[in-house]
């Protein structure tokens, strides 16, 4: 039984990768909007706004999308306005 | 003296003129109480992303105005009280969403005047072209 445990640790620790690992190259999350100078976001562009919902239609965190909180606030408006006008969904499965 | 704009959805079952005479008179609405009317679109009929009334359709109409704050609730008022609609929107423009629907609309004069396209297309086209502009 122990021995057994030894030879899976050592079988493990021989694993070799042939290009190395990138640990520490995360790209930096930045906000699109700051970027390109958009003021104004637009409700009537479901297509566009859909880059902010997930799989449900929920809508994604400043955390994941790099939005800055005054955008993400901008953003979160205009796809509520667009789910009442029903261009977008409130609930749903498998959107994209 | 305020910019605003207004989204409604009137219901499929009724037929292309009554649609117009239902726009008219929600524009007959605005200018009655001293608004004046800056850009109107009709979008036409859209699949809904959701069942409203049990309809899954809607024709969607768009008006951009200027008047005072107390026009927004006669106008949602009239709303309301037409069966017709099945959802509306009003809001006012801030400066940034002023800035941007003047460009919509003069990008949207643009096509219009060099081709005298069916209206169907002269109403998605220049929004697509909107939002390639902007949200690149």
């Amino acid at each position: 039984m122990q021995g057994g445990n030894i030879t899976m640790a050592q079988a493990q620790s021989e694993i070799r990768y042939l290009t190395p690992l990138s640990v520490d190259t995360k790209k930096k999350k930045y906000c699109r909007f700051k970027r390109s100078g958009i003021k104004y976001i637009d409700y009537k562009d479901p297509d566009f706004l859909k880059k902010f919902l997930n799989e449900q239609g929920k809508i994604l965190p400043r955390r994941i999308t790099g939005t800055s909180l005054k955008f993400q606030r901008r953003v979160a408006r205009a796809i509520k306005r667009a789910r009442h006008l029903a261009l977008l969904p409130y609930v749903t499965d498998l959107m994209k | 003296m305020y910019n605003y704009e207004t989204v409604f959805i009137l219901t499929p079952v009724l037929s292309e003129p009554q649609m117009k005479e239902a726009v008219e008179k929600f524009k007959t609405v605005l200018t009655d109480n001293g608004a004046t009317i800056e850009n109107e679109e009709l979008w036409g009929m859209h699949k809904l992303a959701y069942p409203i009334q049990k309809k899954s359709t809607g024709f969607y109409a768009f008006l951009e105005f200027a008047g005072e704050p107390t026009i927004v609730s006669k106008l949602e008022t009239a709303y309301r009280r037409d069966e017709k609609v099945i959802r509306f929107l009003t809001f006012r423009q801030d400066k940034y969403a002023h800035e941007y629907a003047l460009k919509r609309r003069s990008l949207k004069k643009a096509p219009k005047a060099e081709e005298a396209a069916p209206a169907e297309t002269v109403e998605t086209a220049p929004q697509a072209e909107v939002n390639e502009v902007t949200n690149e």
